[in-house]
């Protein structure tokens, strides 16, 4: 175990640093200097070469990129260039929107997912399941932000109960601020709801075909039992692999459903740092966004190492 | 069985005739800005109504699906060119460090969410269709290459491999002649899959700004038109969601339809 451990954390090493320099390469070689951005067309040499010196955009790249890095490791992400504020705050701030709203939808989408799939593996083949399968291709298709759209369109603009964007941030109670995300929620919730379903169901069906499935059935268990006893809980492995995924890809994909809503989320962040030119912003949160996609695939693959020992010697 | 093939067909060839048709006719001329007809509901003579600038919405989505379709089949065309040959190396070298460099550089793709480094490539060289259609193109690279090599690996098990490299041809010739015909099936269901994510992806991207530019239409652009307008105007925002909708669920079916004509053993086994 200690074998394995070691090696999947080299692995988890040598792929954050890998990320680490892709980001910082792609950033550094986007035309426009920041600084010469920040003070417009007619700045005084001087001036650009005073300011370039006070961002730290006049050492050598390596240098720059070193810096970057050891001060991440830190958790110190340097200052921003607009708002000369610590960037680790400036996301600690919007994290407090994005995080929350990316569980909120995981929480519906799991909600919505278990109960769709599991009908649907226990009606196989008939109008139950063909009725769930077809909604989830459905889900599939519809794009989130459109769907995000509508739902304004229904439940902030005609029938009021939700407001149509923004958020107020959580000073107003537990409440307020779920009511707030809920839409965006839903909306990012719907497509990954739908992709989970048919994860669980087709899960569910491969585990009902096992022979310990017959065994159970066998020894007088109705089928519904079996199912709720045995293979629910087997067939949960490759549903958790997806949760674990679907994490990350809500995450990411909070960022255009904030466009819609007008939430303060890292989304948002990203694209003024993108429109102020301030990279150092942009470098940081894409990092921590690939950051948590690694980690939790790396959580991931070590809790099935925990769980299924085979998993251990295979690799 | 069939019927998702034959849904799945009749729904892509709509989307693509449109495309098509939209070169040499369309109701009305999408880019002619009418602004005394502007955010007409649809009716007669406009079916789909018009858009806050008094165009066409039905011209607009016709000629939209070119857009949609050029993006995301160059994206899938960059994933499979790059992606099949990387697969097939991977796998004729299967265990060497050459496997295990690109098997580890797909991951590494892998981690990255798919929007965010879209949105940084779109942003740092400049929205537009091109920058759209590389950022989507790298992410089918590891789908395509994660798949081809899979299926490779245990063709080079195979008889019929043995024989060929007892008959003394090379590597590439084996890939090329032996493994690359048999996996072609695989390939192109999955084609299927990553277009139709393609499209998605395509519409997102444009929503936010960051793909084609005006005054080339494209669906995702129309809709963040009507974000703002979605309460007096909601027809501006449900004929281009419905067309990508129409698109992706036409592709998806498609692509099941395709899988099970293709593997029949699949479709018994779910």
């Amino acid at each position: 175990m200690l074998r394995f451990v070691l090696k999947r954390f080299a692995s988890l090493a040598v792929s954050l640093a890998v990320a680490s320099l892709v980001i910082f390469a792609v950033i550094e070689i986007a035309p426009g200097d920041p600084a010469a951005f920040m003070l417009g067309l007619n700045a005084q040499p001087e001036t650009l070469a005073a300011l370039r010196a006070e961002l730290g955009l006049d050492v050598p790249k390596w240098q720059r990129y070193l810096t970057w890095v050891f001060g991440l490791v830190q958790g110190d992400f340097g200052l921003s260039y607009t708002y000369r504020t610590p960037v680790s705050e400036m996301i600690a701030s919007r994290l407090w929107v994005s995080l929350p709203l990316a569980l909120y939808a995981l929480g519906l989408s799991t909600a919505i997912a278990f109960p769709a799939g599991i009908y649907a593996a226990a009606r196989r083949g008939r109008a139950g399941d063909m009725t769930v399968m077809g909604a989830t291709q459905l889900g599939v298709a519809v794009p989130n932000f459109w769907f995000a759209m509508m739902l304004v369109l229904i439940f902030a603009i005609k029938l009021r109960w939700f407001s149509a964007g923004g958020f107020a941030g959580w000073d107003g109670g537990l409440w307020a601020g779920l009511h707030a995300l809920t839409l965006p929620a839903v909306a990012l919730a719907l497509p990954q709801a739908a992709i989970l379903a048919r994860v669980m169901r087709s899960a569910l069906l491969e585990v009902m075909a096992e022979d310990y499935i017959r065994t159970a059935r066998a020894k007088g268990l109705s089928q519904r039992a079996a199912l709720w006893r045995h293979g629910l809980r087997n067939a949960l492995i490759p549903v958790l692999t997806i949760i674990g995924l679907q994490f990350s890809f809500l995450l990411a994909g909070s960022i255009i459903i904030e466009q819609v809503f007008y939430l303060p989320g890292l989304g948002r962040l990203v694209f003024q740092s993108i429109s102020a030119r301030d990279l150092i912003v942009v470098e940081s949160v894409v990092m921590l966004l690939v950051f948590a996609v690694i980690m939790v695939n790396f959580i991931v693959d070590l809790a099935y190492a925990l769980v299924d020992p085979r998993l251990r010697a295979g690799r | 069985m069939r019927r998702n093939l034959i849904l799945g067909g009749l729904l892509s060839c709509c989307v693509v005739l449109a495309a098509l048709v939209s070169f040499v006719w369309t109701p009305l001329d999408h880019t002619v800005l009418n602004i005394p007809a502007k955010l007409q509901p649809p009716g007669a003579a406009h079916w789909l109504g018009t858009d806050h600038f008094g165009r066409d919405i039905f011209s607009m989505i016709m000629v939209g699906a070119r857009t949609s379709i050029a993006v995301a089949l160059v994206a899938v065309g960059i994933g499979m060119g790059l992606g099949v040959p990387l697969g097939l190396w991977a796998a004729a070298r299967r265990g060497a460090l050459v496997d295990e460099l690109i098997m580890r550089g797909n991951d590494l793709i892998f981690a990255f969410p798919s929007l965010v480094i879209a949105i940084l490539i779109t942003a740092v060289f400049g929205a537009g269709a091109v920058n759209a259609i590389i950022a989507i193109g790298i992410f089918n690279i590891p789908v395509f290459a994660r798949i081809t090599r899979g299926a490779a690996l245990s063709l080079w098990e195979r008889e019929f491999i043995l024989a060929a490299r007892v008959a003394g041809k090379s590597a590439v010739r084996i890939s090329a002649e032996h493994i690359l015909p048999n996996v072609m099936n695989l390939l192109i269901v999955q084609g299927t899959i990553q277009f139709s994510l393609g499209i998605l992806a395509e519409a997102g991207l444009s929503y936010v700004g960051l793909g084609a530019q005006p005054p080339v239409p494209s669906w995702g652009r129309m809709l963040a038109d009507a974000q703002t307008l979605v309460s007096i105007a909601p027809h501006m925002a449900l004929a281009p969601g419905l067309a990508i909708i129409v698109t992706v669920l036409g592709l998806n079916l498609l692509g099941d339809g395709l899988r099970d004509v293709f593997d029949p053993r699949l479709r018994t086994a779910r």
